[in-house]
């Protein structure tokens, strides 16, 4: 088959020409090796006990299960619960909508500085450069999104957003940018100086922004977990707080909370829990001291009610983003988050860029993929994810329809049709399902497959790195009779 | 109360007879392994049917993402091992295809019961011959260091984890040292190491790096796909690691080859 689904020359690199860049990079290599290995490491020590594990999961998957299957319905009771406790409630389609809602909210308010929680599915809006644009200021408040946003990068990690960088480039990042700061090769100094630069961010802020982990429909509340500090500071001392977060984050019940929250945190950094557990619902309400007196919901579709109508690739939803299948992805590790060219990068990634983007900017990320399970055996809520990658080779391939709409089931469902290919399987299939053939084939291949020139398609690329494959003079079929191994059990 | 007397349990009769799913890699890339299975299987004391109208578990064209294909000739698979006897396959990522994905292939599909029985009858070689089979094993060989490779279908579709490190540890001669990165993946993923070419090749230099830490000269797995990329790696950079396939190695030091 084709080594590439087709020709692309209108799209951005594509991941295969993307990744040498990275690959080619030792420092960017030992980073993420070292900061994967030591997440595994962390993640496996809290789960001890595989029984613990196998029922934590278990429930974790329900409880996300049973919300995604009432999902029209707890979003209406998260609306009316929501606005019973005084958050006002926005839907946005699209990131345009959500940008426009969230621009809409901050000009009302007169606000001309923001600072913000650390948020996905802000990032998915590109929001601080929307914002900028209509000059009102953002300023992460999370550390790691804090040191990229001062070197004007994007995330590599949903979780961790700068574990591309080590302690030295941060220390030479901040000399450069933070007045009076020297290099230092200690942490805490490093620290310490991003303090004292948001602290007064914090202080001065007109809003601040956050994104949502869980939004309970039961009692409308938006639980926000973080370690720093920062979440709390962001979304209780301006005065006006912004929730940003996706359709897909409500659950049912309160109840629902904890087991999510343990599988959550475990599995993304390997805590118990987290140094702070953010329960918001609603603004500052009479006689009470502190807290924004504005706080609002956006809830942004952005491709998932789509995601939605099938039942395979819903599962997809289920995420709670804790990032351990990008930790334990052995393609993530080499190439790091950036190679994606997206803003959820690894397995869950390349399951749901393709999903929310359509198949024609994203078609490759399923491919990119050794279907190794490492990602399905740690995820907290059994995502298939290695099925759905296959479910999404088949969609950019043979793309299915939806009943009632007749559209593709995923945006630019056949995207990475291509003729060639379709007639080497084609071919296969022919061979593959009749035994003669099959035995001629083979035979022929044993006869002279090792004449097959290493320039040939395929060839060239496995060689590269590898010695060719060698077809031995007598198939196990041949064999198998020369040794008198029965054909058929005998009557 | 304690009774006089322990409760008579009866072992499960071991099968007279197995099919033996050779796969299209070892059939035309490495024959002599598949051979080394079923006689493995026939010194074990098991009849082995290897029947002829077999060729490929289909997982190439399932994981390019053409059903159709694949399922035409995993029925061409259904139809070649009729009735209800065991099949043996000395492939964890094969094994894997057909227990695991065959069910879901079929799904609307007429033949879907049939692809589910398949399913149930499917082994993976050295765990049927551990925890079926019970085999104790005789070693005539030499004092030899090896590690294991434990390919990715065959520890998380099929759960085989301990059973080739049981069958290694039984041979008084064999040395066996685990790899510390034993369960990451070699980077092989079928037409992933063509397609992802630069990424494949970064992820199977790190695993012969972390095979030579071990100190084994020899590497064994039960999957000829990470063999032929591991070992075609080794060849390539002038490596001297051998890599094998279990089957072959037991073979050969139990029975003489």
């Amino acid at each position: 088959m084709a080594a590439d689904g087709g020709h692309h020359p209108e799209h951005a690199p594509r991941f295969a020409e993307r990744a040498p860049d990275a690959l080619n990079n030792p420092q960017l290599r030992r980073n993420f090796r070292r900061a994967m290995d030591g997440l595994m490491a962390k993640r496996a020590a809290q789960f001890p006990d595989p029984a613990y594990w196998a029922e934590l999961r278990a429930r974790g998957a329900a409880v996300k299960a049973r919300a995604l299957a009432k999902l029209p319905d707890l979003l209406e009771r998260l609306e009316t619960n929501l606005t019973a406790n005084g958050v006002q409630v926005h839907w946005a389609e699209t990131t345009e909508e959500a940008n426009a809602i969230v621009l809409g909210i901050l000009q009302q308010a007169g606000a001309r500085t923001v600072i913000k929680g650390k948020s996905m599915v802000s990032e998915e809006m590109h929001l601080n450069a929307h914002l900028e644009r209509h000059g009102i200021t953002a300023v992460e408040s999370d550390l790691g999104e804090y040191i990229i946003q001062l070197a004007g990068e994007t995330p590599s990690h949903i979780v961790m957003p700068c574990i591309h960088k080590n302690k030295a480039e941060i220390s030479d990042l901040f000399a450069e940018k933070i007045p009076d700061q020297p290099r230092t090769d200690d942490v805490d100094e490093l620290t310490a100086a991003a303090r004292r630069v948001l602290r007064e961010r914090f202080a001065n802020a007109d809003a601040g922004i956050s994104g949502v982990n869980f939004a309970v429909a039961e009692t409308g509340t938006l639980v926000l977990i973080e370690n720093e500090g920062n979440g709390r500071l962001s979304t209780t001392l301006p005065p006006l707080h912004i929730a940003v977060t996706g359709i897909e984050k409500v659950v049912e019940f309160l109840d629902d909370v904890p087991p999510l929250l343990a599988l959550l945190t475990r599995s993304a950094t390997g805590q118990p829990i987290t140094t702070y557990v953010n329960m918001i619902s609603g603004p500052r309400k009479a006689g009470e001291k502190d807290g924004p007196t504005a706080v609002h919901l956006v809830l942004l579709d952005a491709g998932r009610s789509r995601v939605y109508q099938d039942v395979e690739l819903a599962d997809t939803l289920r995420c709670i983003r804790c990032a351990a299948c990008m930790n334990h992805c052995p393609v993530y590790t080499r190439v790091g988050g950036h190679t994606y060219n997206a803003i959820y990068p690894g397995p869950i990634g390349k399951i749901l860029t393709p999903q929310l983007q359509g198949l024609d900017a994203a078609g490759d990320q399923p491919h990119a993929s050794t279907l190794c399970n490492a990602c399905a055996e740690v995820c907290p809520v059994k995502i298939p994810i290695p099925d759905l990658l296959v479910r999404l080779r088949r969609e950019a391939v043979r793309p299915t329809e939806t009943p009632a709409t007749h559209l593709p089931v995923v945006k630019d469902g056949g995207a990475e049709r291509s003729w060639k290919e379709s007639l080497v399987w084609a071919g296969w299939r022919l061979v593959y399902t009749r035994p003669l053939l099959y035995r001629m084939v083979t035979r022929a291949l044993a006869w002279g497959g090792n004449w097959v020139p290493a320039s040939a398609p395929l060839m060239r690329d496995w060689t590269k790195a590898r010695a060719r494959p060698r077809f031995k003079p007598r198939t196990l079929h041949d064999l198998a009779r020369e040794r008198g191994y029965l054909n058929e059990v005998p009557k | 109360m304690t009774a006089a007397t322990p409760p008579t349990v009866t072992a499960p009769a071991k099968p007279d007879t197995v099919y033996f799913f050779g796969t299209c890699l070892v059939d035309m890339l490495y024959p002599e392994a598949g051979l080394a299975g079923m006689d493995l299987l026939r010194h074990a004391g098991v009849r082995v049917i290897f029947p002829e109208g077999q060729s490929c578990c289909g997982q190439p064209a399932r994981n390019s993402g053409y059903m159709e294909e694949a399922r035409a000739v995993a029925r061409a698979q259904l139809d070649a091992f009729p009735g209800d006897i065991p099949i043996v396959v000395p492939s964890g990522s094969c094994a894997g295809m057909m227990k695991t994905h065959y069910p879901h292939l079929f799904e609307g599909d007429p033949d879907q019961p049939r692809a589910i029985a398949f399913a149930a009858r499917v082994h993976e070689l050295t765990a049927f011959l551990v925890n079926v089979l019970g085999v104790t094993l005789e070693d005539k060989g030499a004092p030899v260091t090896v590690t294991w490779h434990p390919s990715c279908h065959s520890l998380r579709e099929m759960g085989v984890v301990e059973e080739p490190k049981a069958l290694l540890r039984q041979l008084a001669n064999v040395t066996l040292v685990e790899n510390k990165r034993e369960r990451e993946c070699c980077g092989f993923g079928g037409t992933f190491a063509v397609r992802q070419a630069a990424v494949s090749t970064a992820m199977v230099s790190d695993k012969l790096a972390s095979v030579r830490e071990t100190g084994a000269g020899t590497l064994l797995s039960g999957d000829c796909g990470c063999l032929m990329n591991i070992g075609g790696h080794a060849e390539k950079v002038g490596d001297g690691t051998r890599c094998r396939h279990i089957a072959e190695f037991l073979m050969e030091r139990c029975h003489g080859g």
